[in-house]
């Protein structure tokens, strides 16, 4: 069986494959972890905010991201971004979105949802008397938000927001069903064209199971840390 | 918004023949649900058995589970699903590939399988941790009475370290049904398969998919009331969760 | 006096001439103006139309005709520089994406019919060709009937697999019908056995066997879905402006002879990306609607 395999075909698309698809790849995961965590942040602030329109509000966004599937949302956000994008401009017809700034807006918006609940489990897991000690010292808010609560909050919750970037990281190759050459969707392209399935996918495979597992050991050894400090 | 809507084509016969745009929604609900509780039996099953792998004490059985629990959770599912789907047959000897390449309901089988594997390693995490969250002397206590292994974990780790990690696998089997959407990619019609080929025949994109979105929303009320449910009718008394 | 009348005539003519040019600019062309761009949508496998050759840059006979029309834009708007951007689409996705303004024009092969005419526009049909499937010979089906109770792969969000569908609805066949992501991942699903025929327009069928690792292992069937039908480039509908520009642009191309080159270097040379010679003459119909550019989505029209 594997003296069918023709390896000759990675070799040749491996500029492709990753100059072009793996750096879409990493770079549309980096910037929508990015772009999740600051959105996820404020959701999570505002459904602890005691306010409870402002709560109900982000409650029900994240309810409602959480409950779809990532395909669905996929679909969605590349046909109705522009209308929306229209709408908020009150421009005459629909803005012009491309496939990258499509994907990273859905995924943003998709994964604010998720690492809301993180944070959200973050900032409770830091003792009241750190707030209360924040506002006698005369800090408003936002400082003992952005000074005492978010640091800590971050620093306790970062392996399990690495771990949901490397999810992150997985999902994205779901790009491929609207045909962005992604890194899966450069390997599918040229295994199309080329007739080379079985070679093309097993390499990806390998590829984005190497990156992973390097990733998750990485996460763990700094799981191990952090928990020594504490 | 140059769009014409109309909310009229769900009652509008779809090319199949058989019924309407709605009832072609509705078989892909079908679908979505049929999968999804076929690789939720598989990940249950799969993922008790390596769960249990994972809390023995011996060596060798927890690097089997941490092994088997790497490999599906380092690979995305649609990767995992096209290894299964066009990878596998063609390693297969000719004959046995063919066979399954051309079993009617190929991707149905195919993401049954593969989501359900995908899915079993994050229950083995659940089923471990839960497991290990109980306290020692359970297991002791049970070992004392002259239970076997397998008997204690069949009549008191199983039963308690399940109802723990209720919660938690609610939400994994939520993530079994969104899930079942990247079977799209196999040729599975499920609710999102439906939804994009009545946006194809159709051209009514944001009815169809406003459609869908709602179709797992009630899913997803439905498993959540369900689960709460049976949370509270098996809570262990004493528990937080408890009576 | 007379002669003074005429002349303030001319100039205010002239005047509003030049300020129609500058200031009624609608639609698309108003976009591109602003935005010194336009967006194609392009596609992976549509052989020899529009598909990705070996550095993954994508060429084809559909491309070649929007670069001439990308032309006309650029001198119609009077613009130095026109950036031309692709972004890739399937068959599923290309009419949203054209709807909602991701691409300006979509170059590949889309049937042209009165149903998807009330949804976008047209410009001057640029190919035609019916709808048929390929199998390999070894499964010995020879017609329609055939199919009963297979499994048959087709292109998601094409004509052919709703004519397929409504066919296996009106002859009750019950085949089992896969819709797969583009032309070259249905192909690959009859080359593997996964399904026993792929339901394509005959000349993207044609394109794909003659590009597979066995040419010959394959059959195009005799029977057909539909009758030859029409493919056009698509653009947002009404928008008179850019579809006048767009319409003057491809029937120069096809009245000039330039669409006749074009269709040389498709269908009678070696195409990359392996060097394919696709030997495909060009249709009387194909010829009687190159010397009369047209935009209709009837298929009787276009009987030479």
């Amino acid at each position: 069986m594997l003296a069918n395999f023709d390896f000759d075909v990675i070799r040749r698309s491996l500029s492709y494959l990753f100059i072009d698809g793996m750096t879409f790849t990493l770079t549309l995961t980096a910037l929508s972890a990015t772009g999740g965590l600051i959105f996820g942040t404020l959701i999570a602030l505002m459904r602890l905010s005691g306010y409870r329109v402002m709560g109900w509000i982000a409650g029900l966004y994240v309810d409602f991201m959480r409950s779809l599937p990532l395909v669905l949302v996929i679909f969605w956000f590349y046909f109705l971004v522009p209308y929306i994008g229209q709408w908020l401009t009150g421009s005459s017809r629909p803005i012009k979105v491309g496939a990258f700034a499509s994907s990273l807006i859905t995924f943003i918006m998709f994964e604010a949802a998720y690492f809301s609940e993180i944070m959200r489990a973050g900032i409770q897991s830091i003792s009241r008397g750190q707030p209360a000690a924040a506002s006698a010292l005369g800090l408003t808010y936002a400082q003992t938000m952005r000074y005492v609560v978010l640091p800590q909050a971050f620093r306790n919750m970062l392996p399990v927001l690495l771990t949901q970037t490397i999810v992150l990281f997985q999902d994205t190759s779901l790009v491929y069903v609207l045909s962005i050459p992604d890194f899966l969707g450069a390997a599918s392209k040229v295994a199309q064209r080329d007739g080379r399935l079985v070679e093309m996918y097993l390499f990806a495979a390998v590829v984005y199971f190497t990156i992973s597992c390097i990733a998750s050991y990485g996460v763990r050894r700094l799981q191990s840390r952090i928990a020594i400090i504490r | 918004m140059n769009y014409t809507w109309n909310w009229h084509i769900f009652l509008e016969p779809n090319p199949t023949g058989a019924g309407t745009y709605f009832d072609m929604l509705l078989a892909g609900l079908k679908v979505t649900i049929v999968t999804s509780l076929s690789a939720w039996v598989i990940a249950l099953i799969f993922g008790t058995i390596v769960g249990i792998l994972r809390s023995l004490p011996s060596k060798l059985a927890t690097w089997i589970g941490f092994i088997y629990v790497e490999f599906f959770r380092n690979m995305p599912l649609l990767v995992q699903l096209f290894l299964w789907f066009f990878v596998l047959p063609e390693l297969l000897p000719r004959t046995a590939g063919l066979w399954l390449k051309q079993m009617p309901n190929a991707p149905f089988y195919t993401a049954a399988v593969g989501i359900g594997l995908f899915m079993s390693a994050r229950v083995a995490v659940q089923l471990a941790a839960g497991i290990g969250s109980l306290p020692r002397g359970q297991k002791m206590a049970a070992t004392a009475l002259g239970l076997t292994t397998l008997q204690v974990y069949r009549y008191v780790l199983l039963p308690m370290a399940f109802r723990i990690i209720l919660p938690p696998l609610t939400s994994e089997f939520l993530n079994t049904v969104k899930n079942s959407a990247v079977a799209i990619t196999i040729g599975l019609i499920e609710l999102t398969g439906a939804a994009r080929a009545m946006q194809e025949f159709s051209f009514q994109v944001f009815e169809a998919f406003s459609a869908a979105t709602l179709m797992y929303l009630v899913i997803n009320i439905i498993v959540v009331i369900g689960m709460r449910l049976l949370e509270r009718a098996v809570a262990i008394p004493g528990y937080i969760t408890g009576k | 006096m007379k002669q003074l009348r005429l002349l303030g005539l001319t100039l205010a003519a002239a005047l509003c001439a030049g300020q129609v040019q500058a200031e009624d600019l609608t639609g698309t062309l108003k976009n591109i103006k602003e935005t010194g761009a336009i967006t194609l949508g392009v596609r992976d496998s549509s052989i020899p139309f529009s598909y990705l050759d070996d550095s993954q840059k994508p060429v084809g006979f559909a491309i070649d005709i929007c670069m001439g029309i990308v032309d006309a834009v650029k001198k119609e708007l009077k613009l130095d520089k026109l950036e031309v951007k692709l972004n890739p689409v399937t068959s599923s996705t290309r009419i949203p994406l054209l709807a909602n303004g991701t691409i300006d024009l979509e170059c590949g092969s889309t049937t042209n019919n009165a149903e998807r005419q009330k949804q976008i526009s047209f410009t001057n049909t640029h190919f035609l060709t019916a709808s048929r499937y390929v199998t390999k010979k070894a499964s010995n089906i020879t017609k329609i009937d055939d199919l009963k109770g297979k499994t048959v792969v087709s292109t998601a969000g094409t004509t052919n697999i709703k004519q397929l569908t409504e066919a296996n609805a009106a002859r009750s066949l019950g085949i089992n019908i896969i819709p797969a992501k583009d032309h070259a991942e249905a192909f690959l699903m009859v080359e593997t056995d996964r399904a026993v025929a792929f339901v394509m327009d005959d000349i993207l069928l044609a394109s794909l066997v003659a590009g597979s690792k066995d040419p010959a292992a394959y059959v195009i069937s005799s029977d057909a879905f539909s009758k030859p039908e029409p493919y056009g480039i698509m653009l947002r509908k009404d928008d008179p402006q850019f579809k006048k520009v767009v319409d003057a642009a491809t029937a120069k191309i096809y009245t000039s002879g330039e669409g006749a080159k074009l269709y040389d270097k498709w269908f009678m040379q070696k195409i990359p990306p392996k060097g394919l010679n696709l030997n495909t003459p060009i249709s009387a119909e194909l010829k009687a609607e190159f010397a009369k550019p047209s935009d209709s989505p009837d298929p009787e029209s276009y009987k030479p």
